[in-house]
């Protein structure tokens, strides 16, 4: 369980001050036959299924035995890297996480240098160079490889396409027409059709990336530097408005593939691995579109999740060994299909039999951020550490708050922004795009 | 019993019945169901079909088989220590009245009152420092230590229905005090000793909290579940819901007769 | 006596002891009651008192009186008595992680419930029992998800003494003239009080810890003082507040023992083993 591993990692903390162990040497074999077994710690492909698919299907070819595990948010495992790297010794060999958490890691110097490996891997596939390029973490080595990246996509009921208000086209709305098609199927069926996933907490829903990566980008072109400004008042109005038709069992979705499939939810906006159930069993009844734009253009977020060797790896050569195999576009296709995530190796086609048709379907629409003009792209919070979490329950919280409890919009937001501007200030976290870069910690405005 | 009366009373109890049964039933029928029929709306409300797929997908799953072995390694644990730790201190409270007997009862019933949550850290910290950490051996400490009372208090009534005399006649006939607990006392108490056991391997069973967080790798199934379970699709969670509550509809199978008569010298003949 | 008093004292009472030290700690370890200050300033709080209240209120009157009902039904013999009694003890075996999923599929939007009341016309649009802003369908949600799966404890203690009550006193009453409800209420009733009291001191503890089901249904919709604490620890890994949330429960299940300890106070009978 998630939670367990804080708790061993203070722990080991203690045990550690208590004297640690001598680091084992690292390996200067960088080609062996067999990569022997390698411990895979991923915050990423923590449904059952998908963990189930991970080792069943990704990592069958490997030659070499890589254990898996997903069972710890990005949060736990950097904070027992973290704790480890103080004992001298870690526990993980190869560890994924969304990008903007290896910052941390490498202020404490606890990531080994990929460069060698990059320049390696390079000469027979290409990465996605912006993407490999933030792997750089501002420097001029390597410390954590793109793996995988996701998005955020809106899925329909085919029932819903009826109610869609008039003139409006699903793959360009505006989230004032998302709310008009909400207030249309409540007049229709009676119920609220809409959905989101409001569940709260570290087990719950995404709805805190809606805000940072959607909501806020697309009407004050940030994602934390206009946290209070009027701008996001408006946005904050509108988000009323949609409340008001949206599911009131949504504080209960921690993934609306649930909601969809059982027809509680007939538009739902959620991340695109958290509706694959949904597309995959009854994609027939689901059309797949890119979120809404407001009035700064088309937000939307990026996550892409990269992996690091932590120093003191016990097998840094099995774990090189295993990135190569993860890199290399079949790979790539199939890791894709499990997780519902797409491909960073350029080149890579997501369509043919390989690729399962839902995952095909999203690819479609989330190349619609890629090519709209009005795009502002936001990424996943950037050198937060081990504060992640609490900077995503800021979000969490304005959400309670106002949507909520219908406290006074301008009083939240200054409470919450004191709160992210303390978070900021304490982890000197720079602004990361769509912000414009600031040269110390990020300041809301 | 006048016959209307007699109609009111079948009616009364057919409907407990069906409030009781109902909820039993849709988990089974949502189990066995295939996907469509789950998320059909309105859900229909008979079985359509018998589908195996989410029970197999469930039970193919990584790690559900061997936690499965792992809770019934806990339980039966649990239940030995129980049973060796509650029958001595049942044995006293039945035979000898001590000072502070009534204060050693009242005590027993509220250790519960402590909720495990917060009870986990420093429990956590304890096993870690006993090299004890994500063993199947500190689950079944922790579970002994909830079922205790309950052990204690139902062996001392069991205990109580044993007559005095037989174990005195046994000591006239010259066995000494523990070989007339073994040879008079112990026969006549097993099947309510059973209940007792059957008890405690039911609360294991079903521990989800403790088991949580004293594992990793060993988990319990309802551990292995609760960690699967807000990140798992619709049907993956029903076919745990029904694997956790099968097994135990067996041993409520066993242990009913037992029930009743072991709780009696608690709640009321004292 | 002393091995069962050693095993508990040891997995039991000193952590708990340990938890209840760390309530009076600040985070850099000294000694202070801010936590408690914390806690009572938390705007949840309130609510999550008033909640865990509302539902114990209403659950353990239902249960008792329901229990009641059981072992009247039992004692009168009806034919498949032990079918009934077989059934209304299925519950005991379900692990209330198991209860909260069985009725989230019940009373989910497009659940079990929704389901037969659309099929019988009774409704036209799902109704939202488990809507976050649904106060009276949570509690009653939460009430009767609670009440299955718990009752069936309560019924076998309270079986358990009414089968202890000697039938003669029964029929020397109505001997006298006494109908059946004056029998109930003047001779069953007032031999029940030292089961009532067993069984009651069990369940309001075990009603101020009531987590699993309210998580399951509601989420974060309607806190109660169990889930506040769990999310203390596992959410925001306070332990601090985690613990004064122990210090309450553990305070309002012995106040609540030490009413019925008083109210339900029966002379020792004569007959003592």
């Amino acid at each position: 369980m998630r939670r367990r591993e804080f708790l061993i990692g203070a722990a080991l903390l203690v045990l550690a001050a208590c004297g640690g162990t001598p680091a084992p040497p690292t390996s200067t074999q960088t080609e062996t036959k067999n990569a022997g077994h390698v411990v895979f710690q991923s915050s990423q492909g923590q449904p059952v299924n998908e963990a189930e698919g991970m080792r069943s299907q990704v990592l069958t070819g490997f030659n070499g035995t890589a254990d898996f595990a997903s069972n710890l948010t990005d949060s736990e495992i950097t904070a027992k890297v973290l704790a480890e790297k103080q004992a001298g010794r870690s526990s993980f060999d190869l560890i994924a996480m969304t990008a903007g958490v290896f910052p941390t890691l490498q202020a404490n110097d606890a990531l080994e240098d990929l460069t060698p490996l990059v320049q390696k891997l390079e000469k027979d596939r290409k990465f996605n160079s912006k993407l490999l390029e933030y792997g750089k973490l501002g420097t001029q080595k390597q410390y954590y490889i793109p793996w995988i990246q996701a998005t955020y996509v809106l899925v329909a009921n085919k029932k819903a396409m009826q109610y869609l208000p008039k003139g409006a086209d699903a793959n360009n709305l505006t989230y004032d027409q998302l709310v008009g098609w909400g207030e249309n199927m409540q007049k229709a069926t009676g119920e609220k059709k809409v959905g989101l996933p409001a569940a709260p907490g570290s087990r719950g829903g995404l709805y805190h990336r809606f805000l940072q990566g959607y909501a806020y980008p697309s009407y004050t072109g940030t994602e934390v530097s206009g946290f209070k400004s009027p701008e996001a008042v408006q946005m904050w109005q509108m988000m009323k408005r949609l409340w008001a038709v949206t599911n009131a069992q949504s504080t209960n979705y921690a993934n609306m593939q649930d909601p969809l499939q059982n027809g509680e939810v007939w538009v739902a906006w959620d991340h695109q691995a958290r509706v694959k159930d949904a597309l995959n069993n009854m994609g027939d009844q689901f059309n797949v579109y890119p979120a809404p734009s407001g009035p700064k253009g088309l937000g939307w977020m990026s996550a892409v999740v990269g992996v690091g060797i932590p120093k003191g790896a016990p097998n840094r050569a099995g774990a090189e060994a295993l990135i190569d195999y993860l890199t290399k576009s079949q790979n790539q296709i199939t890791t894709g299909a499990v997780l519902s995530f797409f491909p960073v190796i350029e080149g890579v086609k997501l369509s043919g039999s390989g690729v399962p048709a839902y995952l095909a379907a999203e690819s479609v629409a989330a190349e619609k951020y890629n090519t709209n003009k009005k795009a502002v792209t936001a990424l996943l919070p950037v050198g937060l550490g081990a504060k992640s979490d609490e900077f995503n329950k800021a979000y969490q919280d304005s959400f309670a708050r106002i949507l909520l409890r219908n406290e006074d919009v301008a009083t939240v937001l200054s409470d919450e922004a004191a709160q992210l501007q303390k978070l900021l200030n304490d982890q000197k976290a720079p602004c990361w795009p769509p912000d414009p870069a600031s040269s110390g910690p990020c300041q809301i405005r | 019993m006048t016959r209307p009366s007699r109609m009111l009373a079948y009616g009364a109890a057919a409907l407990l019945t069906l409030f009781m049964l109902l909820p039993i039933y849709l988990i089974v029928l949502a189990a066995f169901s295939s996907r469509a029929a789950i998320f059909d709306y309105p859900r229909p409300l008979l079985p359509g079909g018998v589908s195996l797929d989410s029970m197999s997908y469930f039970l193919r799953s990584y790690g559900v088989v061997p936690a499965l072995g792992r809770s019934l390694a806990v339980g039966g644990l649990t239940v030995v220590l129980s049973l060796l730790l509650g029958c001595p201190a049942g044995y006293a409270i039945a035979r000898y009245t001590f000072p502070g007997r009534d204060l050693a009862q009242l005590l027993l019933v509220n250790v519960r009152a402590f909720p495990l949550a917060v009870l986990a850290i420093p429990l956590l910290v304890t096993f870690i420092e006993w090299h004890l950490y994500d063993t199947v051996l500190s689950v079944a400490f922790v579970h002994t230590a909830m079922s205790l009372p309950f052990t204690v208090l139902l062996s001392a009534s069991v205990f109580m229905r044993v007559p005095v005399e037989l174990e005195e006649a046994a000591m006239v006939m010259g066995t000494s005090k523990l070989g007339a607990v073994v040879r008079v006392v112990l026969p006549n108490s097993i099947p309510g000793l059973a209940a007792a056991a059957l008890f405690a391997f039911v609360l294991s069973w079903n521990e989800v909290f403790a088991a949580a967080v004293l594992t990793q790798q060993s988990t319990t199934l309802p551990a292995q579940l609760v960690q699967a379970l807000s990140n798992s699709p619709l049907p993956f969670k029903y076919a745990g819901g029904l694997a956790l509550t099968l097994p135990a509809f067996i041993f409520i199978f066993f242990m009913r007769p037992f029930l009743f008569n072991a709780f009696r010298g608690v709640a009321g003949a004292r | 006596m002393a091995p069962a008093a050693i095993f508990l004292a040891l997995f039991l009472v000193w952590p708990a002891v340990r938890a209840l030290l760390i309530a009076f700690q600040s985070a850099s370890g000294d000694f202070t009651g801010a936590n408690f200050a914390a806690v009572f300033h938390e705007p949840d709080f309130t609510l999550a008192v008033r909640n865990t209240f509302l539902v114990l209120v209403i659950v353990i009157p239902v249960e008792v009186t329901i229990a009641l009902v059981m072992a009247v039904l039992a004692q009168q013999r009806l034919r498949g008595n032990g079918v009934f009694l077989y059934f209304w003890t299925l519950p005991l075996a379900v692990s209330d992680l198991a209860a909260g999923l069985i009725w989230l599929s019940v009373l989910t939007g497009h659940g079990y419930l929704n389901s037969l009341l659309q099929d019988l016309h009774l409704i036209r649009h799902p109704v939202g029992f488990l809507d976050y802003n649904n106060l009276a369908g949570l509690v009653v949600s939460v009430v009767v998800a609670e009440t299955w799966r718990s009752i069936s404890l309560v019924m076998v203690i309270v079986l358990s003494g009414v089968q202890g009550i000697p039938a003669e006193l029964g029929e020397a009453a109505a001997v006298l003239g006494a109908g059946g409800w004056q029998r109930f209420r003047h001779v069953t009733l007032p031999l029940l009080k030292p089961t009532l009291q067993v069984a009651l001191i069990l369940r309001t503890t075990a009603a101020f810890q009531v987590f699993a089901v309210v998580l399951v249904l509601t989420g974060s919709a309607f806190p109660v003082l169990a889930t506040k604490a769990e999310s203390w620890v596992y959410e925001y890994h306070n332990f601090q507040m985690a613990a004064v949330y122990a210090i309450l429960l553990l305070g309002l299940s012995s106040a609540s023992t030490l009413v019925y300890l008083v109210t339900l106070r029966t002379p020792r009978p004569v007959f003592q083993p």
